[in-house]
C-alpha cells in the first residue's frame, strides 16, 4: 500500500519553546530537521533550514541582552516553510554595539541565513529581544 | 551532540587536529580550546581534518579563522581537510574558500603546509 501523500495545508504550524542556552541550540536544530523533512524540501535544503535556524538561535543567545527563552515557530505554507525566531530579552547586548561584532562573526551567521533562506526579516529593537521571520520556498 | 578533537603530531613541526562530529555554539570551546593551546605551544603550522564533522556554523568558522589569525601573525598557516559537499559549500558562500587552503585528504594538506 502506497504511503497518503500529505497535503501541505494540513501540515500547519509548529511552536518549539527553548531555553537560551547553547546546549539547546541541536534541539531547535532537530526539531527544523524533523518539520521540514515533512515537506518536500531536499536533503541539501533540510541542511540549509537547519543552519539557518541555528544561527538564528545562537543570535539571539551571543548578541542579545536578557534573553532566556527563544521561541520558533515553524508555519507550513502551501508553497513555503516560514519560520519564526524571537527571543524575550532587552535589546542588544551593550558590548555588541560597542565593538561593532554584530559585523563580525555575529555578523556571519546572519549572513548565512540571508544567503540559505529564500527571504529574511531581522529586527533589533533597542528595547526589545530580536525576532527574525525567515522563509524558504518548496520546489513544486 | 558531541565534539571530539584529538591533537596528533605529524611531519616536521606540524600538527594536525582530528575533530568529529558536530561544531557550533556549544561544542566550538573545545575546539578552540585545543587550537589554542598548540599555538600557546609554539606550534604554527596546523591540518584540522574535518573529514568526520557534520555540520559546522558560523560559530566554529569563527573558531578556525581565529585560529588562523594566530599562526599567521608567526608565518604559519592551517589546512584543512574537508570532503562533506555540505560543509565545503559553506566555506564557499562564505568566500572562506579563498582564505583557508582546503584538500580532499591528509596527505594534499600536509604537503601545501610545507
Amino acid at each position: 500500500m502506497n504511503a497518503p501523500e500529505f497535503e501541505l495545508q494540513t501540515l500547519g504550524a509548529v511552536e518549539l519553546r527553548i531555553p537560551a542556552r547553547a546546549e539547546w541550540v541541536a534541539v531547535a536544530r532537530l526539531a527544523a530537521a524533523a518539520v521540514a523533512s515533512r515537506m518536500r524540501f531536499s536533503v541539501d535544503e533540510i541542511d540549509d533550514i537547519k543552519l539557518a535556524i541555528a544561527e538564528a538561535c545562537t543570535s539571539c543567545i551571543q548578541r542579545s541582552e536578557g534573553v532566556e527563552n527563544i521561541d520558533i515557530r515553524w508555519d507550513a505554507l502551501p508553497a513555503e516553510l516560514r519560520i519564526t525566531v524571537v527571543g524575550d530579552g532587552r535589546g542588544p547586548k551593550l558590548e555588541s554595539v560597542k565593538n561593532g561584532s554584530d559585523d563580525k562573526v555575529g555578523g556571519l551567521g546572519v549572513f548565512l541565513i540571508r544567503a540559505l533562506m529564500d527571504t529574511v526579516e531581522y529586527e533589533v529593537d533597542p528595547e526589545r529581544g530580536p525576532r527574525l521571520v525567515m522563509s524558504k520556498s518548496v520546489q513544486p | 551532540m558531541d565534539i571530539k578533537v584529538n591533537v596528533r603530531e605529524s611531519e616536521g613541526d606540524a600538527y594536525v587536529v582530528d575533530l568529529s562530529g558536530e561544531i557550533d555554539v556549544y561544542t566550538s570551546p573545545k575546539v578552540k580550546d585545543a587550537i589554542t593551546e598548540l599555538i600557546d605551544q609554539g606550534h604554527y603550522n596546523l591540518v584540522i581534518n574535518l573529514e568526520k564533522v557534520r555540520y559546522i556554523d558560523s560559530t566554529g568558522l569563527g573558531v578556525l579563522i581565529g585560529g588562523l589569525k594566530r599562526v599567521r601573525e608567526h608565518g604559519g598557516s592551517v589546512n584543512l581537510v574537508c570532503t562533506n559537499p555540505q560543509i565545503k559549500k559553506i566555506f564557499d558562500i562564505t568566500g572562506l574558500v579563498k582564505i583557508f587552503g582546503i584538500f580532499d585528504d591528509e596527505q594534499s594538506a600536509m604537503k601545501a603546509l610545507v
